[in-house]
């Protein structure tokens, strides 16, 4: 994974709440064995038709997506499945970060992960940006991760949360298995202290 | 200090949790299916890891395959090199694999329990949201991501923060005609979608503690379709009498002190919650979805919502957009409404028991002519108790298809799928737009209002033939 640095993008305005990961990607991507590719079939059955000839009408398909890379969303962004080609096929769309008021568990989880910034603003700010996109297609806003600060095109800054931990990594660039790893003595002493009833070979 | 169920299954799971950190929660069982896994462990191999524990693990296939006749080859090529590639995964890494053909392989959320890994007071994750259906037997279950897969496989271990915690009880008695699902669509048609994220939620009441240990099952199942983490019943009695006997229970005095265990997991006397949710289960009747999201349910008997008559814009605009998908007219009934489809299945609703409430109704009756009607049972083990109480007779003399076990329709990703427009009640958990193939349009509900609907050609209330 590579550090996180802080980036200015243009933002695509997607007018919709509670969307979900089957709308993000359909499960019949889900077929693949890779996490690559994946950018083309992003909001699949939304931006193309039966023909597979893309809606002229969807956002993604509007110069202005081309190569932005903020998406802006309605509340409780990608509930539903918790399948990681979510993310994977945002950012193989481009998108560094998506905002909105608030993310599903599993999917906010998926996205740090992966180094796809989950940001989290409020409802008034949320309704600025929309606002500001739909004035203008250039709208763009920066992302400062170390600051935890998302500044709007008008100067506004705008703090946002992210646990101290996936920061440090997405900073760092550095995965999370890592850090399991490392506790390998601590993993030992406990599977000696705790009674295992569980086996699936026995 | 009184300590909830999730609170004590947490505490005994934590193996270190350091300032700053999240805790390192250890897994005690890990499930794995075919459409999840492949890119994680590719990345074991990419990093010279191995499984750290290949005893805690547990892999079957059930998204992609097909459920039709299992002798024949897997037409779609690209399932079938996934499908490959698990039988490759688990060779190399040494994961138990219940194959196709296998007498245990089924929808993985289904052969845990059967199988008797999924255990109270344990931890269990997979690389799925419904991973939540095993904390019906007080377990702390939830679904990752594939990075997370890989964490387990490779350390038996996750990084967790600690969840909120909600107690929702189902107080009082169901009456005829409402089953689990209805209490669980209830539920998520209160809270909404987004209603339980941070939270675990903790079920309980006199409603849950009369449910079988399949009905727990379907509650658990969907609380990842209100948001929550993960959703949990203490265990009881009802629950060691479902476990014990299965292939990989504890045995003899293990099961004694296994059992002796359990039975300190339920929440203490005064243990306090973060939120509680309470719903009147006596005023309930059964449930279905109108919309595209399993929040938007509604009583058998009631209107589709107006988006008119709702104040908030964002609701209000994401009611109409639902409402054009599905076709429907505000202030119309959906008793009555023409469907083309009926699907009986998935993790949700799967079971024997959910087998046996539609053959009960399907049973000396035909299903519509209109109507395809697909049974596809969640395990093997499941298809075999069913034979052997004749069940599969009924379904086909009523006109039914009776198929093989997997996820089938509930996901559309093995060919089993709705046509652009079709209309389809479908016992399964999610009703997003093309869940069940693009364009198809789909009301979630029990299998008693499922086999009604498939009687009338339309969605039907179940009470009429109880
Ligand atoms: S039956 Fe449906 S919800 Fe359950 S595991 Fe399979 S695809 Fe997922």
């Amino acid at each position: 994974m590579k550090p996180i640095k802080t980036f200015t993008g243009r933002i695509v305005p997607l007018q919709a709440r509670d969307v979900d990961t089957d709308q993000i990607i359909p499960a019949r991507f889900l077929k693949t064995i890779d996490k690559q590719g994946l950018g083309k079939d992003l909001f699949y059955d939304w931006r193309y038709d039966a023909q597979g000839n893309p809606k002229p009408d969807f956002i993604l398909n509007q110069p202005r997506a081309q190569g932005a890379t903020v998406l802006l969303a309605g509340d409780n962004f990608g509930c539903g499945s918790s399948r990681e080609h979510a993310p994977w096929a945002l950012m193989g769309f481009g998108f560094l970060a998506v905002i909105s008021t608030s993310f599903a568990d599993i999917f906010c989880g998926n996205c740090l992960k992966n180094g796809l910034l989950p940001i989290i603003v409020d409802e008034s700010t949320l309704a600025e940006l929309f606002a500001a996109a739909d004035r203008d297609e250039s709208t763009k806003v920066t992302v400062d991760l170390g600051r935890q600060v998302l500044q709007l095109a008008n100067g506004r800054e705008v703090e946002f949360p992210i646990d101290s931990f996936s920061k440090t990594c997405l900073l760092a660039g550095v995965d999370q298995l890592g850090y399991i790893q490392k506790q390998e003595a601590a993993v030992v002493a406990f599977e000696k202290s705790h009674p295992e009833t569980i086996s699936t070979t026995a | 200090m009184p300590k909830t169920l999730f609170e004590k299954i947490w505490d005994n799971h934590v193996v270190v949790h350091e300032p700053g950190s999240p805790a390192v929660l250890y897994i005690d069982l890990h499930l794995v299916h075919e459409v999840t896994s492949p890119q994680a462990f590719e990345g074991l191999r990419h990093r010279g890891l191995k499984v750290r524990r290949p005893d805690h693990t547990l892999a079957t296939m059930d998204h992609s395959i097909p459920t039709t006749d299992r002798s024949l080859p897997i037409v779609d090529t690209i399932a079938a090199k996934q499908i490959e590639q698990l039988r490759i995964n688990c060779r190399e890494f040494g994961v138990p694999l219940y194959d196709l053909g296998d007498k245990h392989q089924g929808i993985v959320h289904v052969i845990g329990p059967e199988l008797g890994v999924t255990q109270p007071g344990a931890t269990v994750v997979c690389g799925d949201s419904h991973t939540s259906t095993h904390g019906a037997f007080g377990a702390l279950a939830f679904g990752i991501g594939t990075t997370e897969v890989e964490h387990v496989l490779a350390t038996q271990c996750l990084l967790q923060n600690k969840a909120k915690t909600c107690k929702v009880s189902f107080d009082g008695a169901i009456t005829k005609g409402v089953v689990a699902k209805d209490l669980i669509l209830a539920l998520i048609a209160k809270i909404g979608v987004g209603g339980g994220t941070g939270h675990v939620l903790e079920y309980g009441g006199s409603a849950i503690r009369a449910l079988s240990m399949e009905g727990r099952m379907t509650v658990c199942n969907m609380s990842i379709e209100g948001g929550a983490r993960a959703g949990m019943i203490a265990p009881d009695d009802t629950t060691f009498q479902y476990l014990e006997g299965k292939p990989k229970s504890p045995k003899g005095k293990a099961w004694d002190d296994a059992v002796a265990r359990w039975r300190q997991l339920p929440s203490d006397e005064g243990a306090s919650y973060d939120r509680t949710v309470t719903i009147d289960v006596a005023k309930l009747e059964p449930m279905i979805t109108y919309g595209t999201n399993p929040g938007m349910g509604i009583s058998i008997s009631q209107p589709v919502p107006d988006p008119a008559a709702i104040a908030d814009g964002n609701s209000s605009a994401a009611l109409k957009k639902a409402l054009e998908y599905m076709q429907l007219e505000a202030g119309r009934p959906l008793l009555g409404h023409r469907i083309d489809v009926v699907f009986i299945g998935s993790c949700t609703n799967s079971r024997i028991t959910d087998l046996r409430e539609a053959a009960q109704l399907l049973k000396g009756r035909k299903v519509s002519p209109k109507v395809r009607v697909m049974v596809v049972p969640g395990s093997e083990e499941i298809k075999r108790q069913a034979t052997a109480e004749g069940l599969p007779e009924i379904f086909r003399a009523a006109g039914a298809e009776w198929r093989e076990a997997g996820c089938s329709m509930c996901i559309a990703m093995n060919g089993d799928q709705l046509e652009p427009g079709q209309y389809c009640v479908s016992t399964s958990n999610r009703n997003f737009e093309g869940r069940q193939g693009k364009g198809g349009r789909t009301f979630l509900a029990s299998p008693l209002t499922a086999a009604a609907s498939a009687i009338d050609g339309a969605v039907s209330d179940a009470r009429k033939y109880l």
